[in-house]
């Protein structure tokens, strides 16, 4: 990676509050073209950090670079709440120099086009939000934004939102998105950031944050299958599992390879699958997974 | 929500006059549909209506003097609603309710861009601090040069109706006349829209920059100056106090004597040194407003 790849970073990033440290020394690096997922829980300095790069807050210490322009839908959508959504997007172009057809784009491609007439005021949360995207997609930016874009929204939405994210990559622009929602940024990110008490734990992959996948496998007669997935895997290859059920560190596509040692050596197989973890588990890992932290990423 | 490949667009320069200019427009396209605009003038206009003309008429044709109308004769009071007076009535309440309602839109116009967080959505999407105040500002200072306008042509649409309905010839105030009460009406709700601003940026928010205006203008100035009366140096201060300017200045053209009753409209300091405060004033909140967004958190 060099210095053109990266469109977003931080260098020591700090926010101090008083006696409370909100960010603490985060460093992190966005690159061009990537979806990257700022995965932590509610209260645990997303949003902060994301301020400070944005310029909307100054940092306490470290610093931070943001390529313009940038297009950023921050902690919900604020607009003028006796305009129309429309009204609303034409007041945000006029600022930023841009003409009508370009608030018309936006508002096809969050699909509020049909309802831009009406009051911002009368908008449901998911449509507030979504007008609060088109915002940032306004001018094509090279960087966007997204904290919490799927707030407010119903499974349809969220599905849209996320084929949205994935569309913008697949078209060349970097898309940073702030979540709570594990499965969401496990399915469309292509690395992430953890951030706990203002400190970012983990920035990686999510494949290299997930760890390797294995084979999970259930036989009888158990010792015979033991020492046949021994010999496939290796002796540290194998753990035995709290239910009986053997882990084999192989990839998944060896699963028919491993079917057919079993079977010819005489052993019963009756189960086999991929066994991977989830960002969730990972990420409970990562945080200690207190009970309050997985109620809040839920 | 569509997915299509969205089309190249083309980038506007990002100049700090090209990005003022742009914001004026925006910040004017949209006050123009805030409906607080429109109950503001409207507020005005009927104040305007009331104290400058209706009382004044009413005790005219019913021979009771008014509170405003005290010791003076029916000729007079006949005098005050001609077209020749215009100038006089378009300045009277300026001092003390059109400053304050200026006051309470410039606070709303600042202070609701922190409270629906629509400063928060501009400069996060790379729109420069100072473009986007000194454009709100504009627009600002545009309504007030449309209220003036307006109030003008209401006036003296007004005193023209009475004039035919009295029998009387019409005598226009002069040019010189309406241009120095456009200016002195221009500098004072100028004064007090800036200092509304600069209010609901302190505050950010509109309810707490609304009421401590409302407070200091309606109530703090009047009890000061009546402490200065006691107190040598609270009078002093007093003599360089938004309210005590503003007063002086309009008092300046209007008169104190003929004015007499109208709240706010005072002879504390000659009239070039009120209008040399308010202006002073007008930069001063200015400032203050461009400093405090360039230099805090948004929220």
């Amino acid at each position: 990676m060099n210095a053109h790849d990266t469109v977003a970073s931080t260098d020591n990033l700090t926010k101090v509050y008083g006696d409370r440290v909100a960010v603490d020394k985060v460093t992190m690096t966005v690159r061009r073209g990537e979806v990257y997922g700022f995965l932590g829980p509610n209260g645990a300095g997303k949003t902060t950090t994301l301020r400070m790069l944005l310029g909307l807050i100054r940092p306490t210490s470290g610093s931070s670079y943001a390529t313009s322009p940038v297009g950023a839908l921050i902690e919900g959508p604020g607009f003028f709440p006796y305009l129309s959504g429309r009204a609303n997007l034409r007041t945000l172009a006029r600022h930023r120099g841009f003409d009508d057809a370009e608030v018309e784009r936006v508002l096809e491609r969050v699909d509020l086009a049909g309802r831009g007439d009406d009051r911002f005021k009368g908008y449901s949360l998911g449509m507030k939000q979504r007008l609060g995207v088109a915002a940032a997609l306004m001018g094509d930016p090279e960087l966007i934004v997204l904290d919490e874009p799927t707030n407010g929204l119903d499974p349809a939405g969220m599905a849209d939102m996320r084929a949205l994210v994935v569309d913008l990559a697949r078209g060349g622009q970097t898309v940073l998105l702030s979540s709570h929602l594990l499965a969401e940024v496990q399915e469309i990110c292509h690395r992430v950031g953890v951030i706990d008490d203002g400190r970012l734990l983990r920035e990686s992959t999510v494949a290299e944050l997930r760890g390797g996948v294995s084979i999970r496998v259930r036989a009888t007669p158990e010792p015979e299958a033991l020492a046949v997935a021994m010999r496939l895997a290796g002796d540290d290859g194998v753990q035995r599992t709290a239910d009986g059920a053997l882990q084999l560190t192989l990839p998944p596509e060896q699963a028919p390879w491993v079917t057919r040692e079993l079977v010819t050596a005489g052993i019963d197989v009756h189960e086999i699958t991929a066994a991977e973890r989830s960002l969730e588990e990972v990420f409970f890992d990562l945080t200690s997974g207190s009970t309050t932290k997985k109620e809040a990423v839920r | 929500m569509s997915t299509a490949t969205a089309p190249l667009v083309v980038r506007p320069a990002t100049g700090l006059v090209a990005g003022t200019l742009r914001s004026t427009r925006a910040e004017l396209g949209r006050l123009r549909a805030w409906p607080a605009v429109w109950i503001t003038l409207g507020a005005w206009l009927a104040l305007s209506l009331m104290f400058g003309y209706l009382f004044t008429y009413l005790s005219y044709t019913t021979g009771d003097a008014g509170f405003a109308d005290e010791g003076t004769t029916r000729a007079e009071q006949l005098a005050r609603l001609l077209p020749d007076a215009v100038p006089d009535v378009f300045l009277q309440g300026m001092p003390m309710f059109g400053g304050a309602l200026m006051m309470v839109l410039g606070a709303l116009v600042a202070g609701n861009g922190y409270g629906w967080g629509t400063w928060k959505t501009l400069f996060s999407q790379g729109v420069r601090r100072s473009s986007a105040v000194i454009g709100s500002v504009t627009a600002l200072t545009a309504f007030v040069v449309a209220t003036l306008a307006v109030t003008l042509v209401f006036d003296l649409g007004i005193s023209l109706v009475i004039t035919a309905t009295e029998g009387h010839d019409v005598v226009l105030p002069s040019a010189g006349s309406l241009t120095e009460a456009f200016g002195a009406g221009f500098l004072v709700l100028e004064m007090w829209a800036v200092l509304g601003f600069a209010l609901g940026t302190l505050a950010r928010g509109p309810a707490l920059s609304v009421g401590l205006g409302l407070v200091w203008a309606l109530v703090v100035e009047n009890l000061l100056r009546g402490v200065g009366q006691l107190l040598s140096w609270v009078e002093s201060l007093t003599e360089v106090l938004p309210g005590t300017a503003g007063g002086s200045l309009i008092g300046s053209i209007v008169g104190v004597g003929e004015g007499d009753g109208t709240p706010g409209v005072l002879d504390t300091v000659p009239g070039a040194q009120g209008a040399i405060t308010v202006a002073a004033y007008i930069v001063a909140a200015i400032a203050l407003s461009l400093v405090l967004v360039h230099r805090r958190d948004v929220a």
